[in-house]
This record gives C-alpha cells, sequence and structure tokens, in this order.
C-alpha cells in the first residue's frame, strides 16, 4: 500500500478493500521503521492519527466523504496545528503548541485527511539543505550523507521513502522545487496568494506561498483542490474562483507553447543536467508541443535582489519572537534588553541570525533606499520580464537546480554558495508566479527536476502538462532503495 | 562592499541579537560576502521603475468594523513563559 498514490489510496477506501485505520497503521510502521535513517519528521502523532482514521472509517461508512476522507499525510512543521507543537526547526518554538490551526491544517481537517505529524525543515524555513534544522539534518532517501534540498527536506524526504504518499510544503525562493527536484518528487508552487498564509509561521510575507509535493501531478492537484481559496484572515490571499485542478489533467498538450529562458541554459549549467532538461523537453515535442528559445533579461539579478527583500522582511517578522509571548526565553534575564538579545542569541541558529541581522542593515537609517528600495525596483523589473515572456509562450521550462543532491556539509561553510543553489527558482518568487518541480531523469543515481513555470493562476495548466509528462515517462515512480 | 565590525555591532542592538566578538569577526566575513553578492543591484539600470511591493499590487482589504473574535485570553497565555492575573511578565523596567 505504501507504494500507492493519493488517488490510489482514496479509490481503495472508497471501494472499502481498505479501511483508513488499517492505512494509517502501515503508514505508521513505516515511519517508526524507516525515518531513523532520514529524519524526515520532527514530530509524529500516532495516537491523534488513530484517533482520525476512525473518525474518517466512520465518516465513510455514512456516506459522506471527500477524496481526502480517511488518507494519510504529513504537514511542514511550519503550519500551525493546534495541540500539536510546531517548531519551524528552531530551538525558538521547540515546546510551542498552538492555540489554533492554520487555514491549511483546517482545510486538510475539514476535507477528513490524517496527518501522521510534522515534517523537518530548514531552521524558519532559511535553506537549501534541511542541514540548518535545530532537529538535525535531513538524509535524501536516495543517497547516503546527500541532503534532500531545503527548506521543505524533510517533506520531500518522507515522501520519496514511501512514509506518507504527500505532504504539504512551503516556498520563498525555491524550498518547494528544489527539493522536490533532489528527492525525486513532484512539487507544486502556487501564484502568489493562491493559498492561504494564515498560520503558516512568516518567513518573508510577500514571497512566502504554500504548495504541495506527492509523487504525482495528480496528486498534487488533489492537494491543491484542498489548499487552495479565499481566506479573509490573510490580507494578501486572492478572492478568485478555484477551479477542480484534476479536472483538466487529461487534456491534450498539443500546441502547448514552451519557452526555454536563454539565460537559465547559459555556459554555467553543466553538459549532464542541460541534456537531462533537454531530454524532457524532446518527450513535450512528442506530444505535440512546440519549444521556442525566450529571454529573461534580469534573471541574473534575482539572487541579489531576492537577498535584500527576503532578509528585510524576515527581519521585520521575526522581531515577533521576544521571550514574552511564547517561545523559548532565556534563564535569569537581568533585565529587559537581556531578555529580548540573549533570548534571540540562543533561540536562533546561524542562518537565522545572520538574515535577521542583513535585512536589520537594509533597513536602517541611511541604506533603506540603496537596498531595499533598489531592490525592489529590480524585483518589478523581473516580474515584467515574465509578463513579457509569457505574451509568446504558455509555459517556461528549466533545471530546477543546478545540480543533484549534494553531499551533506559540502555547501553549508559559505553562505553564498548556498543561496546560488536556487539560481532557477528564486525569479518565480519575486515575480509570484506559479511553478512546479516534476522527475525528470538522473545524474549517477541521483534525481533531477525539471522546472515549469507558468503565469498568473495557470496551476491547472502547469499540473496537465505535468501529468502528461508523467503518462509518457517513469521518473516520477522511481524508488529509492 | 565590507561591513564593519561597529556596523554590526550597532545592527545586533538594533535587531536585539546578543553577539560576542568571535561571532563579529565571523560575521563580518559572511556579512561582507552577501553585502557583495547583493552589490551586483547597483549595476542594474532603474530609472523611472516603481519599487514593487507585492506580486499582485494589491491593496489592504477592508472589513467593515465588527467585533468577529472572541476573548481567548486565557489560552493565549497559558503558552507564555511567565504571566501573573492576566499580564505577561517581564524584568522590572521602571525601578
Amino acid at each position: 500500500m505504501h507504494n500507492k498514490s493519493v488517488a490510489e489510496l482514496s479509490r481503495a477506501l472508497e471501494q472499502g478493500t481498505v479501511s483508513s485505520v488499517e492505512l494509517t497503521r502501515q503508514f505508521l510502521d513505516r515511519i517508526r521503521c524507516e525515518d531513523g535513517k532520514y529524519n524526515s519528521f520532527i514530530t509524529v502523532t500516532e495516537d491523534q492519527a488513530l484517533a482520525d482514521a476512525r473518525a474518517a472509517d466512520e465518516q465513510r461508512a455514512n456516506g459522506n466523504a471527500t477524496p481526502w476522507t480517511g488518507v494519510p499525510f504529513a504537514h511542514k512543521d511550519i503550519f500551525c496545528t493546534r495541540g500539536v507543537r510546531t517548531t519551524c526547526g528552531s530551538k525558538m518554538l521547540e515546546n510551542f503548541v498552538p492555540p489554533y490551526d492554520a487555514t491549511v491544517t483546517a482545510n486538510f481537517r475539514k476535507a477528513g485527511a490524517v496527518c501522521l505529524g510534522k515534517t523537518n525543515m530548514d531552521e524558519f524555513a532559511m535553506g537549501s539543505s534541511n542541514e540548518s534544522s535545530y532537529f538535525g539534518p535531513v538524509t535524501n532517501p536516495w543517497g547516503a550523507k546527500r541532503v534532500p534540498g531545503g527548506s521543505s527536506g524533510g517533506s520531500a524526504a518522507a515522501v520519496a521513502a514511501r512514509l506518507v504518499p504527500a505532504a504539504t510544503a512551503t516556498d520563498t525562493g525555491g524550498s518547494i522545487r528544489q527539493p522536490a527536484a533532489l528527492c525525486g518528487v513532484t512539487g507544486l508552487k502556487p501564484t502568489y496568494g493562491r493559498v492561504s498564509r494564515y498560520g503558516m509561521i512568516a518567513f518573508a510575507s510577500s514571497l512566502d506561498q504554500g504548495g504541495t509535493m506527492a509523487r504525482t501531478a495528480e496528486d498534487n492537484a488533489l492537494m491543491l483542490n484542498v489548499m487552495a481559496g479565499f481566506d479573509p484572515k490573510d490580507s494578501t490571499c486572492v478572492d478568485r474562483g478555484v477551479p477542480d485542478y484534476t479536472a483538466t489533467l487529461d487534456e491534450p498538450l498539443k500546441g502547448l507553447k514552451i519557452g526555454l529562458p536563454k539565460e537559465y541554459f547559459s555556459e554555467q549549467l553543466s553538459p549532464a543536467m542541460e541534456q537531462q532538461v533537454r531530454d524532457a523537453v524532446k518527450e513535450y515535442e512528442k506530444l505535440g508541443a512546440t519549444v521556442k528559445e525566450v529571454s529573461l533579461p534580469h534573471a541574473n539579478l534575482a539572487i541579489a535582489a531576492y537577498y535584500v527583500i527576503a532578509p528585510a522582511e524576515a527581519s521585520a517578522n521575526l522581531s515577533r519572537f521576544d521571550g514574552v509571548r511564547y517561545g523559548y526565553r532565556c534563564e535569569d534575564p537581568k533585565d529587559l534588553m537581556d531578555l529580548y538579545t540573549r533570548t534571540r542569541a540562543e533561540g536562533f541558529g546561524n542562518e537565522v541570525e545572520r538574515r535577521i541581522l542583513v535585512g536589520t542593515y537594509a533597513l536602517s537609517a541611511g541604506y533603506f533606499d540603496a537596498y531595499y528600495l533598489k531592490a525592489q525596483k529590480v524585483r518589478r523589473l523581473i516580474q515584467q520580464d515574465f509578463i513579457n515572456a509569457f505574451r509568446e509562450v504558455d509555459v517556461l521550462m528549466s533545471p530546477t537546480s543546478p545540480s543533484p543532491a549534494f553531499v551533506q556539509g559540502e555547501k553549508s561553510t559559505d553562505p553564498v554558495t548556498m543561496y546560488l543553489e536556487d539560481v532557477f527558482t528564486i525569479a518565480v518568487n519575486l515575480a509570484g508566479v506559479p511553478a512546479m518541480s516534476v522527475p525528470a531523469g538522473f545524474i549517477d543515481g541521483l534525481p533531477v527536476g525539471l522546472q515549469i513555470i507558468g503565469d498568473y493562476f495557470s496551476e491547472a495548466r502547469l499540473l496537465n502538462a505535468a501529468h502528461q509528462f508523467q503518462q509518457v515517462t517513469d521518473w516520477h515512480q522511481r524508488e529509492p532503495n | 562592499m565590507t561591513i564593519s565590525r561597529k556596523d554590526i555591532e550597532k545592527v545586533a542592538v538594533l535587531a536585539r541579537i546578543q553577539v560576542d566578538d568571535a561571532q563579529v569577526s565571523a560575521l563580518e566575513k559572511d556579512l561582507g560576502n552577501i553585502l557583495d553578492l547583493v552589490d551586483q543591484l547597483s549595476a542594474a539600470d532603474t530609472e523611472s521603475v516603481e519599487p514593487l511591493a507585492h506580486p499582485l499590487d494589491a491593496v489592504q482589504r477592508l472589513r467593515p468594523d465588527e467585533v468577529t473574535e472572541t476573548d481567548q485570553r486565557a489560552e493565549f497565555q497559558a503558552i507564555a513563559p511567565a504571566t501573573e492575573n492576566g499580564l505577561y511578565l517581564v524584568p522590572r523596567v521602571i525601578e
């Protein structure tokens, strides 16, 4: 059963060939036996999951089931779960038990899905390797000592290792797509504002977006059906109808116009990675798509703009962790200043501290115009690049990451080296458009992801394109041993 | 682009994060590298470009001025490090 997709498990539950309690026990057993190798979970909620599974079985028996009723899954530990500790990968929130549910959490609860626990992540979602988690690094199921990517590395590893069929994730600069690529699973970052951010612990509020991770595009569509939608509790959430994302998966791709941004196929791209991506694009041509080169002229400025905007917003968001209202507090503070400064020094890890300091610097008197305002202007240029490209083509394709999973420790000594890991993913967040990563091959036994970028609110088209690719390839079905 | 020890110490105070001398030395290098990366922005021609704060250029939504939330103070304070009589406790501020 652990190799089945969400869609298949949902059908099995509907047909009564398995109960939610049986399924939940099987997946919990797998987590107990296997996760010692991966560390993909921070918290496993065994009792709660079994209680929810029993309730789901009753609901099915009463005939009011949704496709998710009784299906096991996991939440990235950034989504607040009422009564279940939510750490965001940080010592600061090691014992934080939220008194409320994130909207995404509430949506899955309403749909009857069974949450098995909370997945590991880079601290406050700041990282591309899952090495900055206070709860220890996650190991990629495809290679001992290899990183799973980050920041949603726990979700990606858990799905790849078949510990859960699906997991929620978030993406501020690539945190869904890059780990999905490195772990050989399928992930979607929706349009900014498509999914509510309420109760999703904030990193950079104008970039953060909750999204989906599973092995198939179809399962990503099933997840987005539950997650997308307007929420009055998030002032940047978009009030716009939500289609049934599974309804258009089977549409033919004939006439789909694919653009290849020439800036993403420069001489810095390794020949092996370029080959994998071009092979994937050839499959699309066989499916009736046409391909042309396009340009994103300001792509080379995306990382620089991001590393002003994201830390600036993070420095403001993370000012709430003051040791007063919730979370960690230092021992025996001698005065209020000591309480603040020591609580934050002891509660935050190195990467989080660096980003808060960079952001504070960029926003401080005398530097605001040169850094923050300049970065926001460049952000508009980057957005305009995408608007122009989507006048010519329907989707853009590129590698998701510059290389497959790297070895733990390889990039963690120099922050800037780690930042370059997101060179193909960051511009998407600055523009706010949706994008996916789809398994598209292997280099030296390690998975490679194809990034598919779409225009605003084109999630259905992206999922359709990914699903059709998965009808003619089996990269997404490969299993790590 | 370099950042001085003095700047780092000042920013750390603004950010309310205690840093010791060894950390300042490490931060001098790391933050310097990050600012070097960020400095690529200065090459961009942004004359007459409007800053972009939000990808969909949304404006703040207004709602009717009605009470919609119930009082949950007890629940919220149950997770605080120190409270007394419904108040959050901090070290003495006024002698």
